[in-house]
C-alpha cells in the first residue's frame, strides 16, 4: 500500500509577534519546525506500514512537502521519524499560494504518487486553517475522512475511522483511496531511531517545480490564488487586572461576589 | 505579477524589511531592493510601508461578471434538526452585511426533517429560509453536503456564503470552494463591507499573535468561516416579516458519497462542548490529580458551563483531549474562562485570550496567565474552587 503525508514546516508560531510601534511581523530569531498535527499525521502513517509489514503487506510512506528549499530539512526529519523518502514542492511558481493553490499543488504532486490513503495533520499552526486536508481530497477527487481520532481498521477497499466532532465521535467506514486529517488524540509520536536519523542522513530528496508537475501557472500561487491579504496588524492588547491574595475562605468570598457582579449568578 | 520599489518615495527606513516574512528586502543607500528570487509577493512590505514606495501588480482579473452574484447565504449547519448557535451569530452579522450590500439575507439548510429547525429559524430576520431536505441528508456527510451547496451556488449564485467554524464548517467549506474555484477565509473574528463593496474578512493568525485582514476580489461567493461567540445572539425579529421558506429540489445524483457512518457516540454531558459554552472552568497541572478534576466539574455545573483544560492536564491523562484548550486544542472565546492551576504558556493563552473576561487562580503570583487575567486570584485552587463552588450554590439556592 502507498501511503503518503503532507507535512508543512512552519515557524514556532509563539514566538513571532507583532511589533505595533513599526507595523511589523517580528521574525528574527524563529526557528522552523514540522507543523506539530503533521507529527501525529506522519507518526499514523508509520504505525500503519508498520502493522501491513507485519502482516506480509508492502508499504511505503511518502512524505510530501510544499515550500522554500529549507523545507528540506523538515522533509529529512521526517524520515528520521520512519517516512521511507521525501519529495520537496518548491518553485517560485508555489509562492503566495492561499488554501486554494496549496491543496492544488499538493494534489498534482500526490495525483503523480496515487497513494491509497493520504495522512494531513488537523490544521497548521502559522495559518489555522484546516482547509488544505479537505482540499487536497476534492482536487484529487478522494474521499475524505477529516479530524480522525482513531483508525479502527483498514481493508483493501476501506478504511473503518473515529472522528471527532464537538459533541461526540462519529464512526465511518470511508472508501479508498482517502484523504485522512488527524487530530492529536490518534497516537504519540515517536523519538528518532537512529537508524531513522542514518537513513535521513543519507536521503536524496528530489525537487519538484511547477513544471514536474505539469499544472497551469495560473493555479499555482499567488497567481492562483483567489484571497489576497490587504493588512496584517496586531491584535488588542490585553493587560491583566486587579490581583488579589489571602487565603481560600476570603478569596472565594470575593470570587463568589465578583462572579455575581459579573451577572455570572 | 510585478512588485517594485518606487525609489522616489522610498526613504530607507527598513519598515519593509522587517515586515518581510521571506526575508527579501535589504536596504541599500537608503534604497530597498527586493531580492526577486525570495519574493512571494505576499504584501507585508507594501502594507508595512508608509510611504507608498512599494508597487504591486497582480495581473488578475475576475473570469466572470461578478455583478451577477447577489445576496447573503448563511449556512444552516444543524444536527438531528437542531440548529447550531452559531447559525443564530451569523445571522446577526450577515443581516448588517446584506444590508450594506442591499441585498438579502437566507440561511440554507441541509438536512431531513427540517420543519423544527425553518421554524425556529423564521423567527429571525431573514429574508429567505432555503430547506432542501432528502432521506440521504439526515446524517452530516462533508461529501454530499459540499456537492449539493456547490450545485446551489452555482445556480443561485449568492455574493457572499458563511457558516460557522465549527469542525463541520471547516472542512465542508473547504470542499465547496474547491468546486467553486473561489477564496475561503477561516475561523474569522470579523466581518465587513468596504467602500469597495467588498467583504473585508479579519482572522487571527500566527497563534492569534497576528491579525490579517483577507479579502476575495476577483471571485465568488466570497467565502468564510466564523468563529463561534464572536457575534452577539441576535434579537428576534417581533413584528417584521417572516423569512419566506424555500423548499429545494436537486438531482439525486449529488447524494452520492464514498463515506457511510456506522455511528454517531455522542457526548451528552453539557461540559464537554467547549467551543458553544459561555463560561469555561479549565483545569491544568496545578489540579494535580485526576480525581481532582472533579471539583472542576462541579464548579462548571454549579455555573451552567463547560470545563477545559491545559495540554499538560490532558497529557497526564486526567481529562480527555476533546476538552483541551490552546494551539493543540480548541479555540475559544466564551464569556468567562475561569483558569485553575494553569500558569498559561504562550500554546495554552493561543486558544484562550480572547475571552471576554479571563479569572485566573494560581498559587504562583508570578504566573504569566495573570498578565492576561482580568482578574487574578493568588492562592490555591484546589481549596478556593469547592469553597466558590458551595457559596455559588448557596446563592443560587437563596434564588
Ligand atoms: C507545539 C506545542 C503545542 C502546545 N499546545 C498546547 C495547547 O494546545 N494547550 C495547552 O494548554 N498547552 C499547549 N502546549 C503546552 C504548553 O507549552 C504548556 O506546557 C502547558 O500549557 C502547561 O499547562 P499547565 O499550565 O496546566 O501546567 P504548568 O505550566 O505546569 O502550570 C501549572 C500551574 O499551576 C499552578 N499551581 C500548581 N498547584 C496549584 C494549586 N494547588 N493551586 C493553584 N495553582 C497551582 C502553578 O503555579 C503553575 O502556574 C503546547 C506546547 C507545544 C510545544
Ligand atoms: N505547504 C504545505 N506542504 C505540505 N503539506 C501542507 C502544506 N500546507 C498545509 N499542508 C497540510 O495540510 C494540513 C492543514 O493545513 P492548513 O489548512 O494550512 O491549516 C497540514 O497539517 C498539512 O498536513
Amino acid at each position: 500500500m502507498k501511503i503518503c503525508v503532507c507535512i508543512k514546516q512552519v515557524p514556532a508560531t509563539t514566538e513571532v509577534k507583532f511589533d505595533p510601534a513599526t507595523n511589523t511581523l517580528i521574525r528574527e530569531g524563529v526557528d522552523s519546525q514540522i507543523n506539530p498535527f503533521d507529527l501525529y499525521a506522519l507518526e499514523e502513517a508509520v504505525r500503519v506500514k508498520e502493522r501491513l509489514q507485519k502482516e506480509g503487506q508492502e508499504a511505503t510512506v511518502t512524505v510530501v512537502c510544499m515550500g522554500p528549499p529549507q523545507a528540506e530539512a523538515a522533509l529529512r526529519e521526517a524520515i528520521s521519524l520512519g517516512g521511507d523518502d521525501a519529495i520537496l514542492l518548491s518553485d517560485r511558481a508555489f509562492r503566495g499560494a492561499d488554501t486554494w493553490a496549496t491543496s492544488f499543488a499538493l494534489a498534482q504532486a500526490l495525483l503523480k504518487l496515487q497513494p491509497e490513503v493520504v495522512f494531513c495533520g488537523m490544521q497548521a499552526i502559522d495559518g489555522d486553517t484546516g482547509q488544505v486536508g479537505p482540499g487536497i481530497a476534492t482536487h484529487m477527487d478522494y474521499a475524505q475522512a477529516p479530524y480522525v481520532a482513531e483508525i479502527e481498521g483498514l481493508e483493501r477497499r476501506k478504511i473503518l475511522v473515529k472522528r471527532l466532532l464537538e459533541n461526540g465521535y462519529e464512526r465511518c467506514s470511508v472508501r479508498l483511496p482517502v484523504v485522512l486529517t488527524v487530530v492529536k488524540e490518534i497516537n504519540e509520536p515517536r523519538t528518532p531511531s537512529l537508524r531513522g536519523k542514518m537513513n535521513a542522513k543519507k536521503a536524496k530528496i528530489p525537487v519538484w517545480t511547477a513544471a514536474d508537475l505539469g499544472a497551469p501557472e495560473e493555479k499555482l500561487g499567488l497567481q492562483g490564488s483567489p484571497t489576497q491579504v490587504v493588512k496584517v496588524f496586531s491584535p488588542p492588547h490585553r493587560e491583566g487586572g486587579q490581583k488579589w491574595a489571602g487565603d481560600a475562605d476570603e478569596l472565594s468570598g470575593k470570587l463568589a461576589g465578583l462572579l455575581k457582579e459579573l451577572e455570572i449568578v | 505579477m510585478s512588485i517594485r520599489i518606487i525609489d522616489e518615495n522610498c526613504n530607507g527606513c527598513g519598515l519593509c524589511k522587517r515586515a518581510c516574512p521571506q526575508m527579501a528586502i535589504e536596504v541599500e543607500n537608503k534604497k530597498a531592493i527586493i531580492d526577486l528570487e525570495l519574493c512571494n509577493f505576499c504584501g507585508a512590505c507594501a502594507a508595512a510601508c508608509r510611504f507608498r514606495a512599494v508597487a504591486i501588480e497582480i495581473e488578475k482579473q475576475a473570469r466572470e461578471d461578478l455583478s451577477q452574484y447577489r445576496n447573503v447565504w448563511v449556512f444552516g449547519e444543524q444536527f438531528r434538526g437542531k440548529v447550531a448557535p452559531v447559525v443564530f451569530e451569523l445571522i446577526g452579522s450577515g443581516r448588517q452585511l446584506a444590508d450594506a450590500r442591499g441585498s438579502e439575507l437566507a440561511v440554507v439548510v441541509l438536512g431531513s426533517d427540517l420543519e423544527a429547525a425553518a421554524n425556529e429559524l423564521s423567527e429571525y430576520a431573514l429574508d429567505k429560509v432555503y430547506l432542501y431536505e432528502a432521506p440521504e441528508l439526515a446524517q452530516y456527510d462533508g461529501e454530499r453536503y459540499a456537492r449539493i451547496l456547490a450545485d446551489l451556488c452555482r445556480g443561485m449564485k449568492p455574493e457572499i456564503l458563511l457558516a460557522g467554524a465549527t469542525t463541520t464548517g471547516r472542512s465542508f467549506m473547504s470542499q465547496v470552494a474547491i468546486k467553486l474555484y473561489t477564496g475561503l477565509t477561516a475561523d474569522c473574528t470579523g466581518l465587513a463591507i468596504g467602500e469597495d463593496g467588498l467583504l473585508y474578512q479579519t482572522r487571527p493568525a500566527y497563534g492569534g499573535n497576528i491579525m490579517a485582514t483577507i479579502l476575495c476580489p476577483y471571485t465568488r461567493p466570497q467565502m468564510a468561516t466564523v468563529r463561534h461567540k464572536v457575534f452577539p445572539h441576535p434579537e428576534k425579529r417581533n413584528n417584521a416579516k417572516p423569512p419566506e421558506v424555500v423548499r429545494l429540489n436537486l438531482k439525486p445524483q449529488l447524494h452520492t458519497s464514498r463515506s457511510e457512518l456506522i455511528e454517531f457516540i455522542e457526548q451528552v454531558e453539557a461540559t464537554v462542548n467547549i467551543v458553544e459554552a459561555d463560561i469555561i472552568v479549565s483545569g491544568g497541572r496545578g489540579i494535580q490529580d485526576p480525581s481532582n478534576f472533579a471539583l472542576i466539574q462541579d464548579l462548571a455545573q454549579a455555573l451552567g458551563g463547560a470545563v477545559g483544560a491545559s495540554r499538560a492536564a490532558v497529557d497526564a491523562g486526567w481529562i480527555p483531549y476533546a476538552h483541551q484548550v490552546g494551539q493543540t486544542g480548541k479555540t475559544v472565546c466564551p464569556k468567562l474562562y475561569i483558569a485553575c492551576g494553569i500558569s498559561g504558556a504562550v500554546q495554552h493563552l493561543a486558544g484562550m485570550s480572547s475571552s471576554k473576561t479571563i479569572i485566573a487562580i494560581n498559587k504562583d503570583p508570578e504566573a504569566p496567565i495573570f498578565q492576561v487575567a482580568s482578574f487574578g486570584f493568588v492562592g490555591d485552587c484546589l481549596e478556593i474552587v469547592p469553597l466558590l463552588t458551595k457559596k455559588i450554590k448557596a446563592m443560587r439556592g437563596q434564588g
